[in-house]
């Protein structure tokens, strides 16, 4: 138990000392604080994004495209196919018919707020139906667009990031003169990026004749799809690939996420490397300045390793409190910040928030606290094998 | 000069210190090479365009066709010297993941209007006369280990062969960029043969048979750029394609742009970062020199001038953050030469003479900053005062 006992002690002692060493300690916080706070804010732009996409996908809906295509925009089904769709074994169906929808997608310049440069906003054509399909989506704002005219409603984050998207303003595209009468929520997911209008007066505005991209379904239960995917795929009528949103989504964010997630890593691999001689730094001069005291308490008896754990201990303070201190800032700052990106994918762009998950802060923690562990070790062993006799006569 | 050796012994004194101190100066211009890095690859080729090329896109959205017939009209618009187009085509090669942009274009035309993009004559020639030939930029060559005369299979995604039989092209020749930073991935291959099987598949006057993606023009006079614009565009207004003409430079400006805040963010709070590791940095140079005030006093005892003694300070204090700092920069730029380190996602992935005289600026108001409080200090340092400190 005695060198329990010692171990406290020293602890003790080193603790109630660092505000001596205030000014070199605070560097060393400040410097993996600035670390933590990176790691998290670039990892977050990932996450915000991935779950702006993963929050769209309900687990019993299923995106139905041509076959072969991997995005919306890309694909393309006659209006036959995608009533042999809404008619599939499988499928929910309400009172007044089956919950399909059959939807176009194709993208339209918008001037960004921010910089007032075009950017490529996505406009939807869709069916009454798809409110009932796409439930969560709610008008917050006006009311919905009436059928066979040119108005549309908007998405909330489109209404944020875009300009000239206010309920009762103009935009024209092409031949056709919109008038935005509402503005929509969807929790926050990829849908509020969006511009929704109707289908039938989109059909000819981009000369599609009465074609659709995609059918958007509700299934009877999750369990489902694979009796509503096998009768899809083996109709000799139709050539479709079915996805579920869950999966199609995933795909959708893959790109950005893995450019995100590994400049993310790389820039944080080499700002930790630098905190970490910053550290070193800090502890041999924490070290040095207490020589004479450290040497003092091995004469009175005090082991090597209670040394050694008391500066380790010290060191791993530290950073505790400079991953902590920059994971809060992190979240304080950047968690919930609205911004939008091009999805490579789709070619449009996503409006999402950052998101600093949980997760994402116990992870700079621990990146934090290793830092702290390789930033101590060293100093840590030297003060644990400083000489005695010398190091009493320092100073 | 001759101080030389005393700066470098004072500088050793605790190679501890000093060691980490320059490697954590290495560590932040590594950083700051990388970053510039990202800057410019985040920016896609904004400092690269053509200040003579402007693109023709279809008013309401870029995915938007234009027809063939606008061709002639615009070469015929006053101030226009030069007009081809582009089709982007939009296949899959064996992943989705593998993304590169496949163009349709006029071979001929296309080279003309892009003269950095450089091709051995033999192989221009041999692409020129393939149909279904292919010209291939060396980064997406050597991304998928591809060699002239090999066979590409690309999925079509917007023109699906019958059956989702994939097309298949045969690489003719390869392209390097001439100038830095101009986009060595594009996979070019001939409108004719793409016209020719939309054709086919949806029948004359369709969707890539009677159309293109965008027309690029070079036009003789630069600075009429804005006035030409409006010229094109104005001949296709209440068409069932209106135009709209930019220069290549707005393009990939917006186009930047679109990528947005992202890359700003990114940037800026590394930036925070960067400054952070410096100023740890410095403030550990300066402790350093603080440490020796009485020294320092014992130098002046013996004769070295205020003046002297200030330059020794600021001397120990450059080598320092240049030597770190200097070797950090390099190491980045060697690390940065090796190119885009996310396999394809950041073609223009390289650091600019401008940012690495930038960093070097940087490194030199650090060991500047880092050495003129404590050196001030102890310039205006009365000998009596620091000796009797000890």
């Amino acid at each position: 138990m005695n060198w329990l006992a010692q171990l406290l002690a020293v602890v003790a002692l080193n603790v109630r000392t660092i505000r001596q060493r205030l000014g070199s300690s605070l560097v060393a916080i400040v410097g993996i604080a600035g670390v933590v706070v990176v790691f998290v804010a670039v990892l977050s732009i990932g996450e915000g994004f991935t779950a702006a996409l993963r929050d769209a996908a309900a687990p019993d809906r299923v995106i139905v495209m041509r076959s072969g295509s991997d995005t919306e925009m890309t694909s393309g089904l006659g209006a036959a196919s995608a009533t042999i769709v809404s008619e599939a074994a499988g499928v929910r169906r309400a009172a007044d018919g089956p919950l399909a929808s059959p939807e176009l997608f194709v993208i339209v310049d918008v001037p960004k707020r921010a910089t007032g440069t075009d950017a490529n906003v996505p406009l939807r054509g869709v069916t009454p139906r798809a409110f009932d399909v796409k439930d969560e989506v709610r008008i917050v704002d006006g009311r919905r667009f009436a059928a066979g005219t040119s108005e549309i409603i908007v998405g909330r984050a489109a209404h944020g990031q875009f300009a000239g998207l206010e309920v009762g303003s103009q935009v024209k595209w092409g031949q056709n003169r919109w008038t935005v009468v509402g503005i929509f929520e969807a929790n926050g997911t990829v849908a509020e990026s969006e511009i929704w209008c109707d289908a039938r007066v989109l059909q000819p505005a981009y000369r599609r004749g009465n074609s659709f991209q995609s059918v958007y379904v509700r299934l009877e239960s999750p369990a489902a799809f694979d009796r509503f995917k096998d009768a899809l795929t083996t109709d000799p009528r139709l050539n479709v690939t079915v996805k579920r949103e869950t999966e199609y989504y995933a795909e959708q964010s893959r790109v950005l996420r893995r450019l995100i997630t590994q400049l993310g890593y790389m820039i944080a691999a080499l700002m930790g490397i630098g905190a970490v001689f910053g550290a070193i730094n800090t502890m041999y001069s924490a070290v040095a300045a207490r020589t004479r005291e450290i040497a003092t308490l091995r004469a009175l008896g005090f082991g090597r390793f209670a040394v050694l754990s008391s500066v380790m201990t010290e060191s791993l303070l530290l950073s505790l409190m400079g991953g902590v201190a920059g994971g809060l800032l992190a979240w304080i700052v950047f968690d919930g910040y609205q911004t939008s990106t091009m999805n490579w994918q789709s070619f449009s762009q996503v409006a999402f928030a950052f998101a600093v998950t949980p997760a994402l802060l116990v992870q700079g923690v621990a990146y934090a606290v290793m830092m702290g562990l390789i930033g101590g070790v060293f100093p840590a062993l030297r003060a644990a094998r400083l000489p005695i006799v010398t190091a009493l006569r320092e100073l | 000069m001759k101080f030389l050796h005393l700066i470098w012994r004072n500088l050793l004194r605790r190679k501890i210190r000093t060691t980490f101190t320059a490697l954590s100066m290495f560590v932040a211009f590594v950083l700051f090479g990388v970053l510039m890095a990202i800057r410019i690859a985040l920016t896609m080729g904004v400092d690269v365009a053509g200040a003579d090329r402007m693109l023709v896109f279809h008013k309401t959205s870029i995915i938007q066709p234009l027809p063939v017939s606008y061709a002639e009209r615009i070469r015929a618009t006053d101030g226009v010297a030069d007009v081809t187009s582009a089709t982007w085509f939009g296949g899959i090669y064996q992943d989705p993941a593998n993304f590169f942009a496949q163009l349709a274009v006029d071979p001929d035309g296309f080279l003309r209007m892009y003269p950095e993009f450089a091709v051995a004559d033999d192989q221009k020639k041999a692409w020129f006369e393939d149909r279904t030939g292919a010209l291939v930029g060396r980064a997406t060559l050597n991304r998928f280990n591809w060699k002239v005369g090999d066979r590409v299979p690309l999925q079509g995604t917007i023109w699906r062969l019958p059956g989702g039989e994939p097309w298949t092209f045969t690489i003719r020749g390869v392209y390097d960029a001439s100038i830095k930073g101009a986009d060595d991935t594009q996979f070019l291959f001939s409108k004719a043969y793409l016209a020719e099987v939309a054709r086919k598949l949806f029948g004359p006057g369709s969707f890539g048979d009677a159309t293109v993606g965008w027309y690029i023009i070079r036009i003789a006079e630069p600075e009429r750029a804005a006035q030409i614009a409006k010229t094109i565009d104005t001949q296709f207004e209440n068409s069932q394609a209106e135009t709209k003409t930019n220069t290549e430079k707005a393009f990939a400006q917006s186009f930047a742009n679109q990528v947005g805040d992202i890359g700003a963010i990114m940037t800026a709070i590394a930036a925070a970062v960067f400054f952070t590791i410096v100023l740890v940095a410095g403030n550990t140079m300066a402790q350093s020199i603080r440490e020796r005030v009485g020294e320092l006093a014992v130098l002046k005892t013996l004769g070295f001038t205020d003046a002297l003694v200030l330059v020794l300070v600021l001397a120990e204090s450059m080598m320092l953050a240049v030597g770190g700092g200097g070797t950090g920069l390099l190491a980045g730029w060697l690390l940065i030469w090796r190119g885009d380190p996310t396999g394809g996602l950041l073609p223009g992935f390289f650091i600019t003479p401008r940012d690495l005289a930038l960093g070097v600026a940087l490194m030199l108001s650090l060991g500047l900053v880092a050495g003129t409080m404590p050196a001030l200090q102890a310039m205006r340092l009365r000998i009596a005062d620091a000796l009797r400190r000890n």
